[in-house]
């Protein structure tokens, strides 16, 4: 060999642990090389990225009623990702929180239907939540009783119930809760079974932000999500310090299909106020992709859900003012993605180049 | 015959952060010799084998090979060097034979597996090799797996060989069957570095030492000319005495009543067979064995974490009372407030939380203390901070992450735990596994100190010199059944030794 082969170009080394600050900057960096690197689709359609990028701003967060309709996109994601975030800590890949929705607002809707007129506002809106709770939770727990007593593949099996959960909504829809006749449509709320606003935006904000302390507090601050850490990082450890590794994965998983059904009663009951199967609108997916971004953090999901909403309700105008398609706020959330994952792995290694590496040896 | 001068190493250093793991390091590595690298945890050796292997490239420093200078920058190249290494952590495919595994990753056009198998078998008999070619890697013991990891490396035309620490999981027979095969490899004209802290191994095998310490070389000697203590004390830096205390305890009461004890595994096997004991409080009782006649099953049958089909584990009270332990969980037993701690043999593993600090290790014990829902972190905080002093656990703080300590440290920290719990039974299995000297000694003197106490210390271990010198009684597991109970202070290596592989004939006959 020449002597002209020297150590590479370029290395990986492996990164002691870093300032958690520092960590931080590098994420919020990566979402800015993200949103730059967003130009390229924006310019292919033949448009001034700064515009869109103003136009996106504009149209989300320019006027009370946009702020309004950008909150209610970010909601139920941030919901969701809260609802999921205890599972995936414990490395239970619920990947069903779109069932969980749907069938927490099966049961909202329920009594929206036919309890409407036999209760008052409050004591309806109680039992509406409850009830989506406990659906939520039942949903979920199916998979995990499986998976504590025969170790099913839970991210198949909460996979599936999603397609399970969404039929029963087909067949309410066509069949027993049907309005007018063929018209496939669940009638509409009564007002007595919709949410009550905060600032113009259905109090399903509020909630979610309480659930957000909540499940910090729930993560860091308790027994329970204590044990929910070390099962995440050994099951055999749990089991040696005398957790019943089976009971905990179900109630983790009933308290996250529980926290999935609430959001799915916010959906029908604050923003629909009627059921179709499409309920769920892809809160169940999109939410994995908000709490994984954000490591789990409840108050980082707060930022990511609004950024995501904003990204969705800023195209909508993009796509009527300068006719650039509203699915560019799916490229561009896909590159943030990207980008945001991609920056884990400079968190974890650092890169050293040959030549500067020779200068620190002369030196 | 005249050493021919395989792999040079000059003035190698290499650093990890602030960390000089190897520091200006020269090296000779010879053909038709075999080379012990000898140091304590993290001396550095790992390190230095890892850059003629290719893993990492050195900071400073000039490798030469046959006189020339080389530069070995992936696995690969060190291959096409003729260098292999095989390393502590088998990287095998479970689900490949063992010739699907060896000619993993090479690429000479066609895949031709009867020729690859012929080739692997011609490799096996001219070293005196044990494997069956087409048997599954899942199939295999730890020693047939580290068998094919070395046929993988001479395959690939390796004639300087390089083992991180092989016997750490073998028994002695596959030791000695190792030891065998290295041997061959040498008169085969074969350079081979193996890195080990087991002196007996050095003085076995090996034909000349280097030694290295913090990262710095210290002096490479003939092993012919040197002996065990002159090793240490040029591994330590000073003279480390090489007896373990003994004392005696005044008053001895039993403790641990086992009886009768048979667990079955998932396959339906007789993993304990009848196994009958009793531990006494203020004695150590070492467990012996070949690795797998059901040490770890005993261990985790007491503590309640494997299911029991027959037998009883009782329990003495300070107060004379017993206490039936088989049939209940883990958390029952502590809820009866008996006094048991463990130290299991996976550490990270099974005994602590890798991604937590210290604190949320020490919390393992304590979690469900206080009333109510919430965690009360102060008091593991304070036991977290006063084990990190008592015990000298390297660490940057009681939040730092356990996965990354050292593996004395982790020890350490799961010891200190352990034994804060103040319990009536103290077990450990293979305590000092992959620990220095030096570590290994602060953890002898640890189990000692609680033997005095009037704890009953159960000591699963594989280094028959600490046992003999350790334990007040050694009990000899074979075949998950009881070979025999000796006096530790009378028993010798070869009666142990012996009682080992008593059953073996009668295994085989039946």
């Amino acid at each position: 060999m020449s002597t002209e082969n020297r150590t590479p170009l370029l290395r990986l080394a492996k990164r002691s642990e870093m300032d958690p600050r520092k960590v931080w900057c590098i994420r919020v960096a990566s979402i800015a090389i993200a949103l730059i690197l967003g130009f390229i689709p924006i310019l292919l359609t033949g448009n001034n990225p700064f515009a869109a990028y103003g136009v996106i701003v504009q149209g989300s967060l320019s006027r009370p009623i946009y702020i309004r309709q950008t909150v209610k996109i970010a909601v139920p994601l941030l919901g969701c990702a809260l609802a999921i975030a205890p599972c995936f800590k414990m490395k239970f890949w619920n990947i069903g929180a779109e069932g969980q929705i749907t069938m927490g607002a099966v049961a909202a809707t329920y009594f929206a239907l036919f309890w409407a007129d036999k209760l008052p506002h409050f004591p309806l809106l109680a039992i509406m939540f409850i009830s989506g709770a406990v659906a939520g939770g039942l949903w979920a727990l199916i998979p995990a009783f499986f998976k504590a007593k025969w170790n099913t593949n839970e991210t198949l099996f909460t996979l599936m119930m999603n397609y399970i959960a969404i039929g029963i909504v087909a067949w309410l829809q066509g069949g027993p809760w049907e309005g007018r006749k063929g018209s496939q449509l669940i009638p509409m709320f009564s007002d007595n079974a919709r949410i009550p606003t905060v600032l113009g935006v259905h109090c399903g904000w509020v909630i979610a932000l309480v659930l957000v302390v909540l499940m910090y507090i729930y993560m860091n601050r308790t027994k329970q999500g204590y044990e929910i850490a070390v099962i995440g990082d050994s099951v055999n450890t749990a089991r040696y310090a005398g957790m019943n590794v089976g009971w905990i994965m179900m109630r983790t998983m009933f308290l996250s299909g529980a926290i999935s059904g609430i959001v799915g009663f916010m959906i029908v009951s604050g923003a629909n106020y009627t059921l179709y199967s499409g309920v769920a609108n892809g809160v169940g997916f999109t939410s994995i992709t908000v709490a994984w971004l954000s490591q789990l953090n409840s108050f980082a999901m707060i930022a990511i859900s609004m950024m995501l909403a904003i990204l969705e309700k800023g195209s909508n105008t993009l796509q009527t003012r300068m006719e650039i398609p509203a699915s560019i706020a799916d490229i561009i959330t896909g590159i943030l993605l990207f980008c945001m994952l991609s920056c884990e792995f400079f968190i974890n290694y650092r890169l050293i180049f040959r030549h500067r590496e020779r200068k620190e040896v002369n030196v | 015959m005249e050493k021919k001068c395989a792999i040079e190493m000059k003035g190698i250093t290499k650093r990890f952060g602030q960390v000089t793991a190897n520091d200006s390091i020269d090296l000779r590595i010879n053909r038709g010799e075999i080379m012990a690298l000898l140091g304590e945890n993290g001396s550095g050796k790992t390190t230095l084998m890892n850059m003629l292997s290719g893993i990492y490239q050195p900071d400073e420093g000039e490798i030469y090979e046959d006189g020339s200078r080389i530069y070995i920058r992936s696995p690969r190249e060190a291959y096409e060097y003729g260098i292999g290494m095989i390393h502590q952590h088998y990287k095998l495919i479970e689900v490949f034979t063992a010739t699907q595994n060896i000619i993993l990753g090479l690429n000479d056009g066609k895949m031709d597996i009867a020729a690859a198998e012929a080739r692997v078998k011609e490799i096996c008999s001219r070293y005196g090799f044990d494997i069956d070619p087409g048997k599954k890697v899942y199939d295999m013991s730890v020693s047939q797996k580290q068998t094919v990891e070395i046929v993988k490396v001479l395959y690939r035309g390796a004639d300087i060989l390089i083992l991180d620490e092989p016997t750490a999981v073998l028994t002695p027979q596959e030791t000695q069957k190792l030891f065998r095969v290295l041997r061959n490899m040498k008169e085969d004209g074969k350079a081979i570095v193996i890195i080990t802290h087991k002196l007996h191994e050095v003085m076995d095998v090996s034909d000349t030492v280097t030694v290295l310490r913090k990262g710095k070389y210290i002096g490479t000697v003939n092993t012919a000319d040197t002996d065990p203590q002159a090793l240490t004390d040029m591994m330590v830096g000073h003279a480390v005495s090489l007896n373990i205390e003994r004392p005696r305890y005044p008053d001895p009461q039993r403790k641990l009543i086992v009886e009768g004890l048979t667990v079955v595994d998932e396959e339906g096997i007789r993993r304990l067979d009848s196994v009958s004991f009793t531990a006494n409080t203020g004695e150590i009782l070492g467990v012996a064995g070949i690795s797998g006649s059901g040490q770890k099953e005993l261990l985790e049958a007491i503590t309640g974490l494997y299911p029991v089909k027959e037998g009883s584990i009782r329990f003495i009270g300070s107060d004379g009372s017993e206490t039936e332990l088989v049939g209940k969980t883990p958390k029952k037993i502590r809820e009866t407030g008996i006094g048991m701690a463990f130290v299991p043999e996976d550490r990270l593993g099974m005994g602590l939380v890798g991604s937590m600090g210290m604190t949320g290790n020490m919390l393992l014990r304590s979690w469900k203390n206080g009333k109510g829902a919430l965690l009360r972190k102060k008091d593991p905080e304070a036991l977290a901070n006063r084990i990190w002093k008592d015990l000298d656990v390297v660490t940057p703080g009681v939040d730092y992450p356990v996965r990354r300590l050292s593996g004395g440290n982790v020890q350490k920290v799961l010891v200190g735990r352990e034994i804060s719990s103040e319990p009536a039974v103290l077990m450990t299995a293979y305590a000092v596994r992959g620990l220095d000297i030096n570590t290994s000694y602060t953890i002898y003197s640890l189990l000692t100190e609680q033997k005095m106490k009037g704890v009953a210390v159960i000591y699963v271990g594989e280094d028959l010199d600490v046992l003999i010198e350790l334990a007040d009684r050694i009990l000899v597991l074979c075949g998950g059944r009881v070979a025999g109970i000796v006096d530790g202070r009378t028993a010798t290596k070869e009666e142990i030794g012996l009682l080992m592989t008593h059953f073996d004939s009668k295994e085989s006959g039946e």
